[in-house]
C-alpha cells in the first residue's frame, strides 16, 4: 500500500504524466529482483526541481539499490526510469556515462580512490575533461572549503578519518555543480558529532544551491534534522526552523517489503495511521 | 533419483561455465575495441608499463639466467655421452627462444601481475570505487582494463627478449666455466641453429600470453563478489587460470607454428 495524500505537492502516481519534463528523476513501476527475491516492486515517484527526498526504510529494504537504479548503475527488470527526462532503463552504457556526469553521488563508505590524493579525487571529473591544473586547483580548493577540509588537499584518503572521507566525497560530488545529488547514508557509521557536521553540509548544499536530491538513511534523527533546520549563511551554521514548521521542499519516502509504503510530506508522515509507520517513527 | 540430481547439477555447472566463457569473451572484445576508442589513458598505460614491465625485470633476469644455466648443465652432461657437447649452445638457444623464455616469463609475470590486477580491481569493486568511477562518468573498462592489457602485452614481449638474452648468457656461463667448452663455439652453435620461424614463434607467444594475463587478472578482479574473502578468491583464481591458459595456448601456438613453418 502506498499512502499518498492528494494535497501533497509530492504526491506519487503511476500516471506517466507525473513525469513532468523538468523533473530530474522519475520512477515508473520499477521492479527489480535479485535471484528469487523481489527487492523492489512497482516503485513509482517523481522528484521535482529543487526538491529533496529522504528515503527511509529498514536495513536491507533496497534503499541503496534504488539509488543505484536512479543513475543507471543497476538496470531494472521492468518499469521506466527517467533521468533528466531521458529513459535510462535500457540506455547503452556510453550514453549513460554522459548523463551521469550531471549527477553527484555520495556512497555509503565514501568510495574514494585510495591511490589518489584528495585533490585528484575531488577533481576527478575536471581531470577527465582535460581542464588546466590551475583551474582545477582553484575549484578543488573552493569545493574543499565548502566542506571545511581545505588542509587535506595533498593527503591520501587512507590517512583521513571516516567523517573526513565522507566530507571529501561530498566535495567530489558537488565540484561540478550537479543537477541531481544522490546521498547514500552519508552519516552511516559515524559518531553523533561527525553526523551533525555531515547533516549541516547536506542542508548547506540544499539551501545554498537548491540542487534536487535523494537522501537515503535509516536514521530518523538525521532525517528530521533535515526537515527541521535551515542553513544560516551569516552564522555559517544550521539553525532550527520555528517550532512546528518544516522545510517545504523536503519530503519523505518509506520503503518497506519491496514497496514504497509512504510518499509524502513531513506532516503527512507524522499523522500517518499506518501501523508500520507508527511503529517505525515511535 | 541420484542420477537425476547429478544430471541437473551437471547441467547447472555446464551452463554456468558457458555463461562465464561468454562473459569473458565479451570482456575481451570490449577490451580490444577500447584500444580504438577515445579517450586514451596514456598516463595510465605508462604507469602500468612501469609497474608490470620494469617491476618484473629482476625476476625475469634471474629466471632466464638460471634456466639457461641449468639447460646447459643438463644438456652438456647428456650430449657428452655421444661426444656432442659442441651442440650445447644450439640446444640451449632453441629451447629458450622457442619455449622456455616465453612460457617461464609468462608464468612469472602471471604470478606477479595477474594476482596484482585481480586484487587491486577486486578491492575497488568491493569498496564501490568502480561504481563511484561509473557514477563520475568514467568507463572503468577504458580507464582500468585496456591500459593494463596494452602494457602487459608490450611489457611481456620485451621481457621475453630479455629472458632470451639472459638465458643464452646463462647457458654460456655454465658451458664455459663449468663444462669448460669453448665460448665462441657455444655462441656460434647457438646462433646457427636459429631460423626466423624460431624467432617468430618465440616472440608471438608473449603477445598472446600478455593478453591472457591482463584479461584474466582484470576479469577476475572486475567480477569479484563476496567482500574481502572474494578478493582473495579472485586473486588465486586469476593466477591459476592464467597459468593454465598460458600452458594450453603455448601448445596451440606451437602446433600452429609447426604447421605454418614445418621443420626442414
Amino acid at each position: 500500500m502506498t499512502e499518498t495524500a492528494s494535497p501533497s505537492p509530492f504526491a506519487s502516481t503511476a500516471d506517466p504524466l507525473a513525469c513532468v519534463p523538468d523533473s530530474p528523476l522519475c520512477f515508473q513501476d520499477v521492479s527489480l529482483r535479485f535471484g528469487a527475491r523481489t527487492l523492489l516492486d512497482s516503485i513509482s515517484f517523481t522528484l521535482r526541481p529543487g526538491e529533496t527526498r529522504i528515503l527511509l526504510g529498514l536495513a536491507g529494504m533496497g534503499k541503496s539499490v534504488l539509488l543505484k537504479l536512479a543513475n543507471g548503475l543497476i538496470r531494472p527488470d521492468s518499469g521506466e526510469i527517467f533521468l533528466f527526462g531521458q529513459s535510462i532503463a535500457t540506455m547503452p552504457e556510453p550514453a549513460l556515462l554522459n548523463l551521469r556526469r550531471r549527477t553527484g553521488m555520495i556512497f555509503q563508505e565514501s568510495a574514494l580512490f585510495d591511490s589518489l590524493t584528495v585533490r585528484d579525487n575531488v577533481a576527478w571529473q575536471l581531470i577527465e575533461r582535460g581542464i588546466s591544473n590551475e583551474v582545477i586547483d582553484r575549484r578543488v580548493h573552493r569545493a574543499l572549503s565548502f566542506v571545511d577540509l581545505d588542509d587535506t588537499f595533498s593527503l591520501y584518503p587512507p590517512s583521513l578519518s571516516g567523517g573526513m572521507r565522507r566530507r571529501v566525497s561530498i566535495a567530489r560530488a558537488i565540484i561540478d555543480k550537479p543537477d541531481l545529488i544522490l546521498y547514500d547514508s552519508p552519516t552511516g557509521g559515524l559518531d553523533p558529532v561527525t553526523s551533525h557536521t555531515i547533516n549541516e553540509l547536506v542542508i548547506k548544499e540544499r539551501d545554498a544551491y537548491k540542487t534536487p536530491a535523494i537522501l537515503v538513511t535509516h536514521r530518523l534523527q538525521d532525517a528530521f534534522t533535515m526537515v527541521t533546520h535551515r542553513f544560516d549563511h551569516d552564522a555559517n551554521a544550521m539553525v532550527p526552523l520555528p517550532r512546528g514548521s518544516f522545510d517545504p521542499l523536503t519530503s519523505f519516502m518509506v520503503l518497506h517489503e519491496s514497496h514504497l509504503l509512504f510518499d509524502g510530506s513531513t506532516d503527512e508522515l507524522l499523522s500517518s495511521k499506518d501501523p508500520f509507520l507508527k511503529d517505525f517513527l515511535a | 533419483m541420484p542420477s537425476v540430481l547429478l544430471t541437473e547439477n551437471f547441467d547447472k555447472v555446464v551452463r554456468r561455465w558457458l555463461m562465464t566463457v561468454q562473459d569473458y569473451a565479451l570482456f575481451c572484445w570490449q577490451t580490444i575495441a577500447n584500444v580504438f576508442r577515445t579517450p586514451h589513458y596514456w598516463s595510465d598505460i605508462f604507469t602500468q608499463s612501469d609497474l608490470i614491465g620494469v617491476g618484473s625485470v629482476p625476476i625475469v633476469v634471474l629466471t632466464g639466467f638460471f634456466t639457461g644455466g641449468v639447460l646447459a648443465l643438463q644438456s652438456a652432461a647428456s650430449l657428452a655421452q655421444f661426444g656432442a657437447q659442441a651442440y650445447t649452445g644450439r640446444f640451449v638457444s632453441l629451447s629458450m627462444i622457442r619455449e622456455l623464455a616465453p612460457v617461464l616469463t609468462g608464468l612469472m609475470v602471471s604470478g606477479r601481475n595477474a594476482s596484482g590486477m585481480a586484487s587491486e580491481l577486486g578491492s575497488m569493486v568491493v569498496t564501490e570505487q568502480i561504481d563511484a568511477m561509473r557514477a563520475l562518468g568514467t568507463d572503468p573498462m577504458k580507464k582500468l582494463v585496456t591500459p593494463r592489457m596494452i602494457s602487459t602485452v608490450v611489457a611481456l614481449f620485451l621481457l621475453t627478449v630479455i629472458a632470451d638474452t639472459l638465458g643464452t648468457a646463462g647457458g654460456a656461463s655454465v658451458a664455459v666455466f663449468i663444462s669448460h667448452l669453448d665460448g665462441a663455439q657455444y655462441f656460434s652453435s647457438a646462433y646457427q641453429a636459429l631460423v626466423y620461424s624460431d624467432i617468430i614463434q618465440g616472440l608471438t607467444k608473449p603477445l598472446v600470453f600478455g593478453f591472457i594475463i591482463a584479461t584474466i587478472g582484470c576479469y577476475k578482479g572486475m567480477r569479484t563478489t563476496g567482500g574481502t574473502q572474494g578478493v582473495g578468491r579472485s586473486t588465486t583464481q586469476a593466477v591459476v587460470i592464467s597459468s593454465v591458459l598460458i600452458i594450453f595456448s603455448d601448445f596451440l601456438i606451437s602446433r600452429v607454428m609447426l604447421w605454418l613453418f614445418p621443420p626442414l
